[in-house]
């Protein structure tokens, strides 16, 4: 099920890009902001706690999510240099499951150890507030790259499509209609970190049986879905 | 013996047909697949490697069906003609990676890459290489597992050359080692001195099919219709008529002029001014009516 060589090949591709770049920005900036924060605020379980929610679970897991999860497939379908994976005698659902361990792995790099970092930089992790951010971003981390790789692997407008669903209805929607927020893997990673923290610091929509159940659906759904697609799809020539 | 067999294969975009119903078999050596710009090639290769489902028909690698197998890929090398391929890797770890997709290493991908005579520059970025490099490191990448069968798309476009030879040598080596090698070409040249058996495909049909000589032959010697005015078309008919080189005249009076069917192009482009002279008639008007054939026709020979 999983191919050192194409896992070697997404990997380079994944940082050898520009794009990559925001795949360090985003992290340091979170750091920085803990810092800063820490630094005129002092150590703080309430603001702590927002700032992992308000901006590294909900908007720095996110986006690392998209540009690991689209950018782990969808350059190479796009400029048809997949051609060469496909054709290998390579089962095709290979190719999907080790991209996506690829793309998890790179997501949970540059996103839960910095949210981990931002949280003891923050209050040291009081209450469990880092551990609990962490282990959400790190749940977060798979639900996103399976959801990611999909798109990436369904349309060429992967990375437009992810960074609307990113940033519009998980940060905006999510925050104001009830609905959404249960359709969101943000609240269901937050189910979790409730869960650790335990003391009413975190609070999610869903409960944690319906988080699980939901953020194993569809990342077993979304990386079926991937290799399905991969398996049939075509690569018209250039005429 | 490998054999690919495309059988009643169609291939269509939406309302496009690409491939109409095309049937062949290519067999061990080397074939060429011949036609314009946009006339399908592309597209029945794509469906040989496996790449594209044909909408009706079956393309098979001895009876083992190719799309939705990834098993076929043991003993098929494909050289696409996109040049998208990993450009930050170098040329060596891009065929190592290959070879390691087929199961293989770094020896087999070193073979190939002597093979292509690209081991001067395989620790080179791809990016940086050249078309002719890019074009010889996707042919070690094809190479590497010693597939039976090799389909190439346009390989020749964008080589110089002293590249385009070299190729042709391996592709000549490959064909004579009993391998079954199908490249794309839009120019009748390259076609003529690499491949043993020709396939010619035209808007999508597939047009001819023979050696180099058939298909010449078949292009020069096809009955040519033309449109002819003259100051006495009707004398002027009756003196063409008179020569075998003609087939049948038809006067047309919607044109106001004579459609001709000539039979020996060669014979019929001399014996017309002759006549008319002789008679003393003015010829105001000769053009090609089948300008559409004609065109792609003489695009195939002159190219």
């Amino acid at each position: 099920m999983y191919n050192p060589t194409v896992a070697r090949l997404t990997y380079r591709a994944l940082l050898g890009r520009r794009r990559a770049l925001i795949l360090f920005l985003l992290p340091a900036f979170l750091v920085l902001i803990a810092a800063a924060v820490r630094g005129f605020n002092g150590a703080d379980d309430q603001v702590a706690a927002d700032v992992l929610g308000g901006f590294a679970l909900a908007t720095m897991v996110p986006l690392i999510g998209v540009i690991a999860g689209t950018g782990a497939i969808g350059p190479e379908i796009d400029d048809g240099s997949i051609v060469y994976l496909l054709s290998k005698p390579v089962k095709r659902p290979t190719i999907i499951f080790t991209k996506l361990i690829v793309a998890v792995a790179v997501t949970m790099v540059f996103s839960a150890v910095p949210t981990l970092i931002a949280g003891f930089v923050l209050n040291g992790n009081g209450q469990q507030v880092a551990v609990a951010y962490t282990v959400a971003a790190l749940v977060a981390s798979i639900a996103y790259s399976a959801m990611f790789l999909l798109l990436g692997t369904i349309s060429r407008h992967a990375v437009v499509i992810g960074l609307v669903y990113a940033l519009v209805w998980e940060t905006l929607f999510g925050s104001l209609i009830s609905g959404a927020k249960t359709l969101s893997v943000q609240q269901w990673s937050l189910a979790l970190a409730e869960k650790v923290t335990g003391d009413g610091l975190i609070d999610s929509e869903v409960g944690l049986t319906t988080a699980t159940v939901l953020l194993v659906a569809v990342t077993v759904a979304a990386t079926w879905f991937a290799g399905h697609k991969l398996r049939t799809l075509t690569l018209a020539g250039e005429e | 013996m490998t054999t690919l067999h495309i059988d009643h294969v169609s291939r269509w975009f939406g309302n496009v047909v690409a491939v109409n119903d095309v049937t062949m078999s290519v067999g061990p050596g080397v074939t060429g697949l011949l036609g314009p710009n946009g006339a399908g090639k592309s597209t029945l290769i794509n469906m040989m490697g496996g790449f594209l489902d044909p909408s009706t028909g079956s393309v098979t690698l001895d009876g083992q069906k190719i799309w939705g197998n990834e098993s076929v890929y043991r003993q098929i090398g494909v050289v696409p003609e996109r040049e998208a391929m990993y450009d930050f890797l170098t040329g060596r770890e891009f065929v190592v990676a290959n070879a390691e997709l087929q199961g293989l290493g770094a020896k087999e991908a070193q073979d190939a890459l002597a093979t292509v005579e690209m081991e001067y520059a395989q620790d080179r970025k791809i990016s940086t290489y050249s078309k002719g490099m890019r074009q010889r490191v996707k042919m070690a990448s094809a190479l590497v597992h010693q597939p039976s069968v090799l389909l190439l798309d346009e390989p020749f476009n964008g080589m110089d050359p002293r590249q385009r030879m070299q190729l042709m040598d391996l592709l000549r080596r490959m064909g004579a080692e009993g391998r079954t090698v199908l490249f794309s070409s839009h120019i009748l040249e390259e076609v003529e001195q690499l491949a043993s058996h020709i396939e010619v495909i035209v808007a999508g049909r597939h047009a001819a099919s023979g050696d180099f000589r058939k298909i010449r032959r078949l292009m020069t010697d096809r009955p040519h219709r033309y449109l002819v005015r003259s100051s006495d078309d009707r004398a002027l008919a009756a003196a063409l008529i008179a020569d075998p080189s003609t087939a049948g005249i038809e006067v047309d009076h919607a044109e106001g002029g004579l459609r001709v069917q000539a039979v020996d192009f060669g014979r019929f482009t001399e014996l017309l001014p002759q006549v008319a002279k002789d008679r003393g008639i003015r010829l105001l008007t000769v053009s090609p009516s089948d300008e559409s054939l004609e065109s792609v026709f003489s695009y195939l020979v002159a190219a």
